[in-house]
């Protein structure tokens, strides 16, 4: 996974917080950036593949660690 | 041009809560242009504090469990008859306590954060200046940054807008 300009751990957060927060932290970075999202919610997945399809943002890739959903997502 | 969305909230309860100002906040989140119209119980959820109870009385669908102790004992679905749940005082304010407790337990915002996360993302909020009468509010009741109006506003805006949501 491409290596982060931040990372957002959205861990123990239920819906829709892990996308507020994304969104917000998304906001205040620059373009080309990327933001590695941590969450623990399942729903996070089809989630944030729709957040970024709609806002035009790039997921660069998604991952699963032990229970967690690790987000790799670059600000357009 | 970004997608417009309108709610239109009609219930005060903790539970119906949630609705619109989840779906308000996410559509926020993803660029949406969002209006949501606070009518009747739903308008007081724009008062200053959020008052909202949650009742099992005539929810048939409401799971009731206890969100503290071990796992097995938060799975057992309470069968409440619903002549204790009407007669016992306070009955809804515990059930409301107990809820609370589940939604903080499970990581889900309150009420007042997800309002909150609406305002500082600039969800449009409309208060039915009807209800206001109605029930004898006054505007100073509510929140500030809200603007009171009629149903024509709301279908106003509605009539430009690509998805219009009823909670």
């Amino acid at each position: 996974m491409a290596d982060a300009d931040q990372v957002l751990d959205c861990s123990g957060l239920n819906c829709p917080l892990p996308v507020l927060k994304t969104k917000k932290a998304v906001d205040a970075m620059s373009p080309g950036q990327v933001l590695q999202m941590i969450s623990t919610d399942p729903g996070s997945q089809n989630d944030i593949t729709a957040w970024c399809k709609r806002t035009n943002n790039e997921l660069l890739g998604s991952a699963t660690e032990g229970g967690k959903f690790i987000f790799s997502i670059k600000k357009s | 041009m970004s997608t417009k969305m309108t709610i239109i909230a009609t219930k005060g309860t903790l539970d119906w809560a949630y609705p619109p100002f989840i779906l308000g906040s996410t559509a926020a989140a993803l660029d949406f242009d969002v209006t949501i119209f606070f009518t009747f119980y739903g308008l007081t959820l724009l008062r200053k504090k959020i008052t909202a109870q949650v009742s099992p009385l005539g929810n048939p669908a409401m799971p009731m469990k206890m969100p503290m102790g071990p796992k097995w004992f938060r799975n057992i679905t309470w069968n409440i008859p619903n002549f204790v749940q009407s007669l016992v005082p306070g009955y809804e304010a515990l059930a409301t306590t107990l809820m609370k407790k589940t939604i903080s337990n499970v990581g889900v915002a309150s009420v007042g954060e997800l309002r909150e996360l609406c305002q500082e993302a600039g969800v449009k909020m409309l208060a039915c200046q009807m209800t206001v009468d109605l029930f004898g509010f006054e505007q100073s009741d509510f929140i500030d940054g809200i603007e009171f109006v009629g149903a024509s506003t709301y279908l106003d805006v509605a009539s430009d807008a690509q998805i219009n949501l009823f909670t």
